[in-house]
């Protein structure tokens, strides 16, 4: 089939995608030494002997680091080998002072393995998106160079040298930015939820970068263009432009120079966020030598199988299968499930308990998503801050399931906790809250069926809106009754008479 | 009275007797070696004024009654790539004149709590790399025993500091010899512990697989003291083995070969490279042992002509990424550059490639070359991981020989010391002196000299002791029935 | 095995030293000797050989994730070359360049 021109004027063409994402695991030490890793810190002032690559300083592996390790392999389908070992990447850089990085070149401590991106409700299917292997590394310190400053010297901070990395390097699987957003943010939901990696672009303990190409469907010919490594992108968003971005100029340049991945080899290119564009790093790759060779200085890991089946088992739940639960456990629709459990696991508890109170999964879902969620963005807090307890809230929304609070009032109930805090009693009890017993009720009907003799014979014709402006003024009398329950009662003395 | 500053054992038992003062003993050796130094040259430091300091301290806490290490008051001589902090670590490179090394190794750490009095940091060949001592920013050493000779190396200074009766004890590093080889020409017993006896931290890397730090003395016994004050496992090198520690001393108090099965290395003897005096020392050695009540095996290993060509390319592709932290960035010796160099390449890649092409010496150099090359890619698997391979054939052949043997017995040196200058020009000549030493570095397994003979102009020769690892107490054992029956080590050179 | 000026300048370049004239005619025959000589390893046939990295047998060595004091900053810049009070100093990093 001959391919054809699209309103741009654009043959079809598909975008090939594959990650290579840098997390910082979450110890408090670093990998080859007992140094903080503590982000922020003033200058060279977490470091030792061994970080700072003096003469006979020598490494020892954090133990932490091989099990977060693990437990990201696990979640990422990863298989977790017997044996795996360190080795020297060799290169010279003012930020590595040892003159090499100690990482993993043969045999990573996760080989192969998957990630499954959830369908979404804008109707992008389900995917399962494949990983090369995930190794462990020791992070490069920090080269500053102030070129508007004037200045003759660059300046090195060598805190982050030495902090553990895992790099995880997908299959060429993705097809498009938004796809590669997805991955993002579903690694970044599992990662935080195993309190693997804080997954922070902006504090760089989540680095992407990314190898772009396309593959154009030319009128009868198939066109590969030559890869592209970007680097330097410091958030999702700009993951998702930078990629977007690239696509097209790599289009428009195989329209202007014919480049293919037979005469142009891999480049490097850079993102820069203000002006949203790729730009040139390095125009042809180095042919690097990084001349690996097992690090002397470190033995072999064995990992034997129980040590891992004992990690696995203590897993626990994985987002996607908290997801799968509450649709069945809870009934909650795909989209609901989705949203709560994307807020990460310190609010899949919170949802839980509410729940659990409140006796009414469906109404817990609709408050968490509006009320709670909106409150937390507008007042930009986090949840371990709000200040309406779980089981407070639960109560809450067991008394609107109930009907002995309509939803108005549960909403004056929940700002007044909000501001407040207390408990549920308090707050009633403050608001003047109180429940109408049944001999209120009833009095209340007469006196109102007394005084608008017009609504009975409207509703009697059939008008049962007309109930609307009496229940309004009821709530003018005694704010604490129940619209519901009086629309009942007042139904019912209407039909009796 | 006279210090004997040839013995660790009589100046312990005059210090605890009370018969001489720390103080004493630490003027004498500072004495000793400004006497000796001008011609010897066996120092990059002397500790000085500090170590007097410290051993007023020791005669304090003694005069108290306070308990005191084991190596009060004894002066020891540490070889200049151990990390020290109050004295500088030069690795007798330019490349770290000035370095300070702000944490002590964990051996000095050992040396000081057992109080020591550590008086200064020996010469050795830049970085450990050579056999003779020549290669030293801080000039050669000299052989006390003829000083137009060569004390051997890497360890000279720290050979030659002994045997110029400058300290009873002395700490050397040996990757393919450069403690037995310096021990052998300077006629004194040195040995290379099993890999991962000893803590390598603070021991400045050449080769890591291959490093071990070593004690250096005169006789077995004060050899196996510094050795049980040094050994034992380190939590911050990953290297070092959980095994408990030996009992050293009480191996060459017992000084018995009974029923000890010695293997003699017969390829070695017959090596057409083997000068006659130290085969002659190695037969000699046959009958004591023979006559202390031991049984000579003959040994044949299948390997042994390929022992230093895999040491020739394991021992420098490690070098190279060794050192490839003295780039002049943060700490050590840095140069600009050029102009020219500059404009060509920036200031940084000249910056670093003129500091190490200024702070290295010629034979550091070559080895940083020769291992990149090894390990650049289209190369790596013909040499690296070829020589890894044979590595483990020639470990095969020890384990082999282990199977019907206790120790094995055979020559140290092709050589007895030769004279200055002899071998700078050829290389391969000077990596030809580890003929008999590589074989226990790349097996991992301790190998003692001890001193066996004299040549015709009363130059020293050894003998090498070697066992599987961890049986130190073996060796020291058939060194002490050794030293019981003969009497080498107690040759003195004139003064 | 002969190596030309060109691949020795290369090679000193990938170590990061810059070898004067005289040292780069000195060092070509001299390792062309000595890779002469270690090439005799290629006699053996090592086809069924698991390549040696350490002469130790044991795994598995670490320590517990626990932070612990390192070096003031003044003691770890107190080696450098140059240093401004909180950091080395080296020469210019130039973007995208790879030292």
């Amino acid at each position: 089939m001959t391919a054809t021109r699209d309103d741009h004027g654009r043959f079809p063409f598909e975008t090939i995608i594959g990650l290579e994402v840098h997390v910082q695991l979450k110890t408090v030490s670093k990998l080859f030494c007992r140094c903080s890793t503590k982000f922020g810190a003033a200058p060279n002032t977490q470091i030792c002997p061994v970080c700072l690559g003096l003469p006979g300083a020598l490494p020892v592996i954090n133990q932490q680091a091989i099990e977060l390790s693990i437990r990201a392999g696990l979640a990422l389908n990863c298989r977790i080998p017997e044996f795996t070992k360190w080795d020297r990447k060799q290169y010279f850089y003012p930020d590595l002072p040892k003159g090499y990085q100690i990482s993993q070149y043969d045999l990573p401590i996760c080989a192969e393995g998957y990630l499954d991106l959830p369908e979404t409700d804008t109707g992008e299917a389900a995917k399962r998106i494949g990983l090369f292997r995930a190794h462990l590394e020791e992070d490069a310190g920090k080269s500053m160079h102030d070129e508007t400053g004037g200045l003759t010297q660059s300046r090195i901070d060598l805190n982050r040298c030495g902090t553990p990395l895992l790099e995880i390097v997908t299959k060429p699987d993705l097809r498009s930015a938004e796809e590669a957003r997805r991955f993002l943010l579903e690694l970044k939901l599992l990662l935080t939820h195993l309190e693997i990696s804080d997954c922070e672009m902006q504090e760089g303990s989540l680095r992407v970068d990314a190898n772009v190409n396309l593959h154009i469907s030319a009128g009868n010919q198939k066109v590969v263009t030559p890869i592209v490594e970007i680097k330097n992108m410091n958030s999702f968003r700009a993951v998702e432009r930078a990629i977007g971005f690239e696509s097209l100029r790599q289009y428009d340049e195989w329209e202007e120079t014919g480049a293919t991945i037979q005469t142009v080899s891999k480049r490097t290119f850079g993102w820069n966020d203000v002006r949203e564009q790729t730009f040139v790093q390095r125009e042809k790759e180095e042919s690097a030598d990084y001349r690996y060779f097992p690090d002397p200085d470190l033995i072999p890991v064995a990992l034997p199988a129980e040590r891992v089946d004992a990690i696995r088992a203590a897993l626990g739940e994985l987002p996607s299968q908290t997801r799968t639960r509450f649709e069945t456990q809870y009934q909650l629709k795909p989209y609901d499930a989705d949203v709560i459990v994307n807020q990460g696991p310190t609010l899949v508890r919170y949802f839980e308990a509410v729940a659990k109170v409140a006796g009414d999964a469906k109404r817990t879902s609709a408050w968490i998503q509006q009320d709670v969620m909106r409150t937390l963005k507008e007042q930009q807090c986090e949840l371990n801050d709000f200040p309406i307890a779980a089981p407070t809230l639960g109560q809450l929304l067991r008394k609107v399931t109930e009907g002995s609070l309509d939803n108005a009032r549960a909403r004056d109930v929940f700002q007044y906790l909000l501001r407040h805090g207390g408990t549920l009693d308090e707050a009633t009890k403050a608001l003047g809250i109180e429940a109408v017993d049944q001999s209120e009720l009833d009095l209340l009907c007469d006196r109102l069926l007394a005084e608008n003799a017009k609504v009975i014979d409207d509703v009697r014709g059939g008008k049962q809106q007309a109930l609307g402006a009496l229940i309004g003024q009821a709530k003018r009398i005694n704010p604490n009754v129940n619209p519901g329950q009086l629309r009942q009662r007042l139904l019912e003395k209407i039909n009796a008479v | 009275m006279t210090v004997p500053l040839d013995s660790a054992a009589q100046l312990s038992q005059l210090l605890t007797s009370g018969e001489a003062t720390a103080v004493e003993v630490a003027q004498e050796a500072l004495r000793r070696i400004e006497a000796s130094e001008p011609a010897i040259n066996a120092f990059n430091h002397v500790a000085g004024e500090a170590v007097i300091r410290q051993a007023e301290e020791l005669d304090k806490r003694r005069s108290a009654g306070q308990p005191l290490g084991r190596l009060a008051g004894i002066p020891v001589a540490v070889k200049d790539v151990l990390c020290t902090t109050e004295m500088p670590t030069t690795c007798a490179s330019r490349m770290l004149r000035d370095y300070m090394s702000p944490y002590d190794a964990t051996v000095i750490a050992k040396l000081r709590a057992a109080d020591a009095l550590l008086i200064g940091k020996t010469n050795m060949d830049e970085f450990a790399m050579g056999a003779s001592t020549e290669n030293s920013a801080c000039g050669p050493t000299y052989n006390p025993w003829d000083r137009t000779r060569t004390p051997g190396g890497s360890s000279g200074g720290a050979a030659a500091a002994v045997a110029a009766c400058d300290v009873p004890l002395s700490l050397g590093s040996d990757t393919g010899g450069s403690i037995r080889q310096p021990a052998a020409f300077c006629g004194i017993t040195g040995m290379k512990p099993t890999y991962g006896r000893v803590s390598r931290y603070g021991l400045v890397a050449f080769a890591s697989s291959l490093d071990q730090i070593g004690p250096m003395s005169w006789d077995a016994a004060d050899n196996a003291l510094l050795m049980s004050v040094i050994a034992g496992h380190d939590p911050r090198d990953s290297t070092s083995l959980p095994a408990a520690v030996d009992d050293y001393s009480l191996a060459v108090a017992q000084a018995d070969v009974r029923g000890m099965r010695i293997g003699v290395i017969r390829d070695q003897l017959e090596n057409p490279g083997l000068d006659d005096d130290a085969r002659q020392a190695v037969q000699a050695a046959i009958d004591v042992f023979r006559d202390a009540g031991a049984e000579l095996i003959d040994v044949r290993f299948q390997y042994s002509r390929y022992w230093v060509p895999t040491y020739y390319i394991i021992a420098p592709c490690e070098a190279s990424s060794n050192l490839s932290r003295y780039d002049g960035a943060h700490y050590g010796f840095r140069s600009l550059g050029t102009r020219e160099v500059v404009q060509k390449f920036g200031p940084l890649m000249a910056m670093y490639c003129h500091s190490r092409d200024d702070g290295f010496g010629p034979e550091v150099k070559r080895r940083i070359m020769l291992g990149t090359y090894a390990l650049s890619e289209g190369y790596a698997a013909k040499y690296y991981t070829k020589a890894l391979s044979v590595r483990r054939l020639i470990r095969q052949d020890y384990d082999d020989a282990f199977a019907k043997v206790d120790i094995l017995l055979g020559p140290v040196t092709p050589t007895p010391a030769f004279r200055l200058g002899e071998k700078m020009d050829d290389p391969l000549q000077m990596y030809l002196c580890d003929l008999f030493t590589v074989g226990a570095n790349l097996a991992g397994l301790p190998a003692l000299a001890v001193p066996a003979g004299k040549t015709a102009d009363a130059l020293p020769v050894g003998i090498q002791l070697q066992a599987a690892p961890l049986h130190e107490p073996a060796l020291y054992r058939a060194a002490g029935a050794f030293q019981q029956a003969t009497e080498h080590h107690t040759r003195r050179p004139p003064q | 095995m002969a190596f030309s000026e060109q691949e020795i300048r290369q090679l000193a370049r990938l170590a990061r030293l810059e070898l004067t004239a005289e040292e780069v005619r000195m060092v070509g025959p001299q390792l062309e000797r000595i890779l002469e000589f270690v090439q005799q390893l290629a006699e053996l046939n090592t086809d069924q050989v698991e390549p040696m990295t350490t002469a130790l047998d044991i795994q598995n060595c670490w320590a517990a994730d626990q932070v612990a004091d390192g070096l003031q900053r003044s003691a770890a810049l107190a080696n450098a070359p140059q240093a401004d009070g909180e950091h080395f100093l080296v020469p210019p990093v130039l973007p995208g360049g790879n030292g």
